[in-house]
């Protein structure tokens, strides 16, 4: 068990960046290796270290891990945020499926072709507000709670604020009508460490420029 | 904790056929209400029991599950296939994720528009044979054993031996090169209830036909 975890992954929020979240909530310091040219994938590749020739990877313990999820799921086990029992898990599980659906929509936003765009802004929108947004307003208003599942801090509550952060940053009147959502965003905001991941400096990751496609598609040829 | 599990679909595979498999190979009798038209999705939208509005559902113990991932997860925890410690898990989980992957290209085939499906074909000819089953292939001959993980069953060798079988019906030679996933395959299909899922008349759905897939279509639209 040594070292910090290795994030190999491109400069960019991506499919990596629910990681680094998670990661900076949890307090652990993580190393991060950009690819930046073809041949750096190509590398990783021909090194065997891609069990799917894909990134997101990350070393970490020993293992070189791929797959978001299986990376997410070992993260929150080790860090215990991933609830006390089974019965919590498949609650946390359910809700975080539910964040990764629509952040899945988010993420495609940055290459999907120019004439689709407005189409699935709107639908992304539709569905936040009718769908996301109230099942886990609901959520919190039903127990009353500070946080989504067993009365403290677990994934899901990181992978949640996240999202409401993306959703802010399309459209801030999409939170407006859910009260219980934003005094959960504040309140994770004021956590030490998710504090200070939010503040500049931090390897938080920006939105996607054009560029930063643009030079993504040289490398990952999408 | 009362009951069998019930699982709330359409009569075809769709994205509850990998729950299915798990529940059978786990030795879990369950039942299943099917939707069959879209005012039977409407109604369980209507009683609050389906999270997103979405299926698959799974009514157990206590609880109205959805989002496939989790409902398999927690059959997987439950019936303990899913590796013993944290490790175990994250291998579990990195080659379930990679057959899910394959799987979201295969599960799709039945309802791409008919002009688009030579396409997606070969695009699952290609995933399976130059990624995917090469993968699973080098990890049983990098450790010689039975199962993917830990030397027994999990979740992950049921999923990949459903995924070996969906492939070969779409790519007959699809296997021809992957002798350890062909024994894999053999073995997890002689377990016993795996075998009883594997004759005719188990819950196991068939290949969506132009019926289902209007029937599906009809339900969902």
């Amino acid at each position: 068990m040594s070292g910090k975890p290795v994030l190999h992954y491109f400069n960019a929020r991506g499919r990596m960046e629910c990681i680094r979240w998670l990661l900076a909530a949890a307090g652990v310091e993580f190393e991060e290796k950009f690819i930046e040219r073809p041949e750096d994938l190509e590398k990783l590749k021909k090194d065997g270290k891609l069990m799917f020739e894909q990134v997101p990877m990350v070393e970490i313990d020993g293992m070189t891990l791929v797959q978001t999820r299986a990376i997410l799921n070992y993260i929150a086990t080790k860090y215990d945020l991933y609830g006390k029992d089974v019965k919590e898990r498949a609650l946390i599980d359910m809700y975080a499926e539910g964040i990764a659906d629509l952040s899945e929509m988010i993420i495609h936003l940055v290459v999907t072709p120019p004439d689709q765009k407005e189409a699935k802004i709107a639908l992304i929108k539709d569905r936040t507000k009718n769908r996301y947004l109230p099942a886990f307003e609901k959520v919190l208003k039903s127990h009353g709670q500070n946080y989504l599942v067993g009365n403290r801090l677990t994934r899901v509550d990181i992978h949640l604020l996240e999202l409401l952060l993306y959703v802010e940053e399309m459209d801030s009147s999409l939170l407006a009508p859910f009260p219980l959502l934003k005094a959960l965003k504040s309140r994770l905001s004021n956590l030490p460490n998710v504090k200070k991941f939010l503040q500049p400096g931090s390897q938080r990751k920006p939105p996607t420029d054009e560029k930063t496609i643009e030079e993504a598609r040289k490398v990952f040829k999408f | 904790m009362a009951g069998k599990p019930v699982l709330h679909y359409f009569d075809g595979r769709g994205r509850m056929e990998p729950v299915r498999w798990l529940l059978a190979a786990a030795g879990v009798e369950f039942e299943e209400k099917f939707l069959k038209t879209r005012d039977d999705l409407a109604r369980l939208r209507n009683d609050g029991s389906l999270m997103f509005q979405q299926v698959p559902m799974v009514e157990i113990d206590g609880m109205k599950l959805v989002q496939t991932r989790a409902i398999l997860n927690y059959i997987a925890s439950k019936y303990n296939l899913y590796g013993k410690d944290m490790k175990e898990r994250a291998l579990i989980d990195m080659y379930s994720e990679g057959i899910a992957d394959l799987d979201e290209i295969v599960l799709h085939q039945p309802y791409i528009p008919q002009e688009e499906k030579e396409a997606n074909l070969a695009k699952i000819k290609d995933k399976a044979r130059n990624r995917y089953f090469p993968a699973y292939e080098k990890v049983l001959k990098g450790h010689g054993q039975d199962y993917l993980v830990g030397n027994r069953l999990s979740r992950a060798d049921v999923y990949l031996v459903e995924l070996l079988y969906h492939v070969e019906e779409l790519d007959p030679s699809v296997l021809a090169n992957f002798p350890l996933l062909k024994a894999l395959r053999t073995r997890v299909s002689n377990l016993p209830t795996v075998k009883k899922f594997l004759q005719p008349g188990s819950q196991r759905k068939p290949y969506e036909d132009e019926k289902c897939v209007e029937s599906a279509m009809k339900i969902f639209s």
